[in-house]
């Protein structure tokens, strides 16, 4: 089943016509649009007229979020104000927000995205899609519901918070398709169980999440938990929202909608492309938007690209899972560390809560790790000794992990924030004082 | 011939006894003795109550992770030596133990409660040393 056959079966080389046309057009709308990219290209004596096809997407200069920030916060629309018609921001942990605009193509093409998205993970125009994203601001709820909507599928907008209601509604309105970050689908796993449901109660057969990084471990999690198949989806609102890419049925990387995104691997070291299949910076052409295109913008996310030909038969450009943020980087005494590598050593502890949250401080100048677990039903003991056990097992995977000691504290049973929105699993101290 | 305990995680955080006292409490549960194990960051409260099966339920509610163990229970004279002539008794029998705590009933004899590893072996070789055992009529079910 596809939502779009032509596009999404198309073959390559005309995919690749069907970019390069797509690509002229837009260097051309941002440099006789944006000042910023018209000042980007002359001071490299770059001219639109330059860029005949894809292939010559190498010479265009990044785009970075800190220009999004200078711009705020209509800088680098490329259309008028009056052909905007709806407008999203994603927060900003320092200073500004990042404010994107679309046009009515623009938010047409991004439903197709999610419609396209939504098909891949088993929906049809009969299902109910249950979108337990944020509505408002943050492009995750509205995203999914206009995806929807484009499938002719039927979408509950029940947003995110009071999961009592949301497990009532799931339930009543037979949802086949659950939409939410991850580690709410673990909540609701949870709550379910409290409240007294079964799974029987539910008509789930899939769920799509996104809006934050997780592992296989906790794929699995969920699959067993809730007993559907879990779905990667992958998108920035700098770029539309979710949606940029999604897995199909076959789960072996999420094929990007590369008709409207051309994406690149770079090096985060020295900014080069990288050929297919090498591990870098994650780098996306906007080829279609109007509202705010965006040239080569670096997105943070490091992962690859895998151009091997998918079983279900489509043929877009399949990107790995995120396997970490550039910025969300850890330097502990020297040492990269990811949260996601500290998240999959704990999933595979059969006893160890998927909730965590990092503590980085400095003591005598030296840097220290702690990672705060929650206690389970399934590690308590009556006895010190079981509980030390599996502390010291903890701290000797994880070191073997990361190759940075870490100090494990057990904390209550669900004292970590769940989160609805993105995860906040990080405290660094070390930046505050 | 048990006695059962209730026996709940403390994360190393100011309230958090204060807060397992009132569950019980407010659920209008005696409790009977308690010890705390505790490490440099966290504890186990360990606690007989004078209703297990409530108090479980009350503070699974007030979000505590609790579990239940049984423990055997060994009434001594409240006198010097009560103890020692016990532990002298199991460590000639081998008997390993993990940890014990005692209270003094309102008959004012003592009562020692014993975690051991092999319990049904335990309450063999105290019986035969005639130790008086001391069933509460509840253990885990
Ligand atoms: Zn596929």
């Amino acid at each position: 089943m596809y939502f779009n056959k032509e596009i999404e079966c198309m073959s390559r080389s005309e995919k690749e016509a069907l970019q390069s046309e797509r690509l002229v057009d837009v260097v051309k709308r941002v440099y006789d649009n944006v000042k910023m990219y018209r000042a980007k290209m002359d001071a490299i004596k770059l001219k639109p007229s330059d860029i005949k096809s894809i292939k010559d997407i190498y010479k265009l200069p990044y785009t970075v979020k800190q220009d999004l920030r200078d711009s705020y916060p209509f800088g680098m629309f490329a259309v008028p104000k009056r052909d905007i018609v709806r407008l999203h921001a994603s927060s900003a942990t320092t200073g500004k927000l990042t404010v994107v605009g679309y046009t009515k193509n623009d938010l047409d093409m991004w439903a197709e995205c999610d419609a396209r998205a939504l098909v891949m993970a088993g929906a049809t125009p009969d299902s109910t899609v249950h979108v337990a994203y944020g509505y408002g601001l943050f492009t995750g709820g509205l995203g999914m519901h206009y995806g929807t909507e484009k499938l002719g599928a039927t979408v509950v907008p029940v947003s995110s918070g009071n999961t009592k209601r949301q497990l009532m509604l799931m339930k009543d309105f037979e949802a086949d398709i659950l939409c939410c970050t991850p580690s709410y689908a673990i909540f609701l796993a949870e709550e379910m169980e409290k409240e007294g449901y079964s799974l029987k109660d539910f008509n789930l057969k899939a769920g799509i999440f996104g809006a934050e990084a997780w592992t296989e471990e906790m794929r699995k999690t969920i699959e067993n938990r809730l007993n559907i198949k879990a779905i990667d989806i992958y998108g920035l609102s700098e770029i539309c929202g979710p949606g940029v890419a999604c897995e199909c049925s076959k789960q072996s990387g999420m094929h990007i909608q590369d008709d409207y995104f051309f994406p690149e691997i770079i090096s985060t070291d020295t900014l080069e492309p990288l050929p297919i299949g090498e591990e870098g910076e994650l780098v996306f052409t906007t080829l279609t938007k109007e509202g705010i295109p965006l040239i080569r913008y670096r997105t943070r996310d490091l992962c690859s690209l895998n151009d091997t030909p998918c079983a279900c038969g489509r043929t877009s450009i399949k990107m790995n899972k995120v396997f970490a943020r550039s910025d969300d980087m850890l330097i502990i005494r020297g040492v990269n560390v990811f949260p996601s590598q500290i998240e999959s050593v704990l999933l595979s502890n059969p006893l160890a809560s998927p909730h965590y949250h990092i503590v980085v401080d400095r003591v005598n100048n030296l840097d220290v790790l702690e990672i705060q677990v929650e206690m389970s039903e399934a590690l308590f003991s009556d006895e010190v000794k079981t509980i030390e056990n599996f502390k010291n097992k903890l701290a000797q995977d994880m070191a073997s992990a990361i190759s940075v000691s870490a100090k494990i504290t057990l904390v209550s049973p669900h004292s970590i924030e769940r989160s609805e929105g993105k995860a906040k699993r990080i405290t660094d101290k070390r930046f505050v004082k | 011939m048990l006695v059962n305990q209730v026996a709940v995680f403390l994360e190393n955080k100011q309230g958090r006894i204060s807060d397992f006292c009132k569950a019980l409490s407010s659920a209008d549960i005696n409790l009977i003795t308690m010890s705390i194990a505790d490490t440099t960051d966290f504890g186990i409260l360990r606690a007989i109550t004078d209703d297990n099966d409530k108090a479980i339920k009350v503070l699974k509610d007030a979000g505590f992770t609790v579990s239940s163990t049984d423990l055997l229970g060994i009434e001594v004279e409240d006198k010097p030596g009560g103890l020692a002539d016990v532990l002298s008794t199991m460590d000639n029998a081998g008997i390993n133990i993990e940890y014990l705590y005692s209270f003094v009933k309102k008959d004012g004899k003592a009562m020692i409660l014993f975690k051991v590893a092999n319990i049904d072996e335990t309450i063999e070789i105290c019986k035969n040393k005639h130790l008086k055992i001391i069933d509460t009529g509840i253990s885990i079910k």
